[in-house]
């Protein structure tokens, strides 16, 4: 169970988090125009975020890892989202007014509206991997299976949001959707039985 | 087949054969784009960050087009031999914008192109400030350099996205008598500019009784979703249609067809040697709503715009 779930919200949090940087496109156009600059921003804020979520995750996981404390990473990536609906306008006026130049200013408003939770999902992968893994022999094959269910994840993520979701849903209804799955799994991983490492 | 050179009797019956086979099984209309595409000259290429501008001539007629033999839609011609006349039906159109309000005395434009509508409205008048907003500075040079477009004094260039510059001149209070949209094209539409919020933002820019010129799509899906947002913001608007279709919207109260109809009429010896045809206008101008208005709005929430235009 607990490794379905460690492989389960890896996939979840690849989707999660190319769904959201597609979304964030749309937040940013009407301040920022939807230029190659400010494609570059985001693009440049997620990368970033991601790597440091990395370093993160990795180093955490060496502390009494658990399925729990993974559910607990989603549960953060996904709470960290709603200050982009509550405060997300706001946010976004106040920095097209304080910088003019438009590299500056979408850099800046990627990184207020985007960076907590995308270094929370950057987390993960390595967290699971620490999960999954059993011996030094197996460790490249559960390597190599994580990135392929995260980065499937990715790419379901991306062509679902930009070819059908956003057609169907609003911006904040599609976000709202994502927060509301990552919760599921995230207490999920949290209730399941048995908080020791998955491979023990 | 069209050639200008001479063939031997091994291209000819090459031409043939390849006319005959062409036509089987391609058809007529293939062919003649073919046809057209050979007498099309590439006479320049630039890159940009968005795109390639390209400049083609065939035979008097030169064109900037974004994608290669200007296989997707032209974006602006030129009459090389007479450069104030508008070629294509569109830019003719928005000028009727001028029956709505005959002398605007700012004015802005959001979409350079190559400069037709800003080089026109500068002759026409002389007193008047027109501001353009382009997004692509490749876009502007090209004008510049193969349009025969020249800022001045009283034209002026800005090279920001359309909806960045609006959102910037509300904050500096500023006002426009005239906005001309013209940012569309048939492969891409800036989705941020085609929602309920953007157009509130450009109705914020005009001055009262101030005018919007739309140039945008005439069919597809996108149509009625379109013409929803419009009424939202503006109410009633006149509706012009032909391949294209262009939007006349008012800040205030819409003026009458009569009104629209004796000052194209004033305008006409003015607007004449532009090539604009005030009596063709005229026939377009109807405020029916001939779409389906149960249609979805477009907001900057929800703005499926190039997926909606299929």
């Amino acid at each position: 169970m607990q490794v379905i779930l460690s492989y389960v919200i890896a996939g979840w949090s690849g989707f999660f988090v190319m769904a959201v940087e597609l979304l964030g496109g749309r937040l940013l156009a009407p301040s920022f125009g939807s230029g190659i600059y400010v494609w570059g921003a985001i693009i440049t804020i997620f990368m970033l975020a991601l790597s440091l979520g990395y370093l993160a995750g990795g180093r955490w996981s060496v502390d009494r890892p658990s399925v729990r404390r993974l559910g607990g990473i989603l549960l953060l990536a996904a709470v960290t989202v709603l200050p982009i609906l509550m405060f997300g306008d706001a946010m976004l006026d106040w920095v097209a007014e304080t910088i003019a130049d438009p590299r500056g200013a979408s850099l800046l408003a990627a990184i207020c509206l985007f960076f907590v939770p995308t270094f929370f999902s950057g987390m993960i992968s390595p967290y699971a991997v620490r999960l999954l893994v059993n011996d030094r022999a197996s460790s490249g094959k559960h390597a190599g299976q994580l990135y392929f269910v995260s980065t499937f994840g990715s790419a379901a993520g991306t062509l679902l949001t930009s070819f059908y979701l956003v057609l169907i849903l609003e911006v904040n209804q599609i976000l709202l959707a994502l927060m509301g799955i990552s919760l599921l799994l995230g207490v999920a991983a949290c209730v399941v039985r048995g908080s020791a490492n998955a491979s023990e | 087949m069209h050639r200008s050179r001479p063939v031997t009797w091994v291209g000819t019956w090459m031409a043939h054969w390849i006319a005959c086979v062409a036509t089987a099984f391609v058809g007529l209309v293939a062919l003649q784009a073919t046809a057209r595409a050979e007498s099309q000259k590439l006479i320049h290429s630039e890159r940009s960050l968005y795109r390639e501008v390209l400049v083609y001539e065939t035979g008097n007629e030169r064109c900037m087009c974004f994608t290669r033999r200007c296989r997707i839609g032209r974006q602006t011609c030129l009459d090389m031999r007479n450069p104030d006349r508008f070629i294509m039906n569109y830019p003719q159109m928005m000028m009727s914008a001028l029956y709505l309000k005959p002398r605007p005395q700012s004015i802005l434009i959001v979409g350079l192109g190559g400069g037709s509508m800003p080089r026109v409205l500068a002759k026409l008048l002389p007193e008047a400030a027109v501001d353009v907003v382009e997004i692509d500075p490749a876009v502007v040079s090209v004008a510049k350099k193969y349009f025969a477009f020249q800022p001045s004094a009283k034209v002026s260039v800005i090279e920001s996205d359309g909806r960045v510059y609006v959102k910037k001149a509300i904050r500096e209070q500023r006002h426009y008598d005239l906005v001309m949209l013209d940012a569309f094209d048939h492969e891409y539409i800036p989705e941020h500019l085609l929602t309920q919020e953007f157009l509130r933002e450009v109705k914020a820019l005009l001055s009262p009784d101030g005018v919007l010129a739309a140039n945008t799509f005439s069919s597809s899906r996108l149509y009625d979703h379109e013409s929803v947002t419009y009424a939202s913001v503006f109410g009633e608007f006149y509706n012009l249609r032909r391949d294209n279709r262009v939007i006349l919207a008012t800040n205030g109260v819409l003026p009458a067809v009569s009104e629209a109809e004796r000052n194209s009429v004033a305008l006409q010896p003015l607007l004449e040697p532009f090539g604009v045809h005030g009596n063709r206008n005229m026939e377009l101008f109807t405020t029916r709503r001939d779409w389906n208005d149960k249609a979805r709005l477009l907001t900057d929430q929800y703005s499926p715009a190039n997926l909606l235009n299929r």
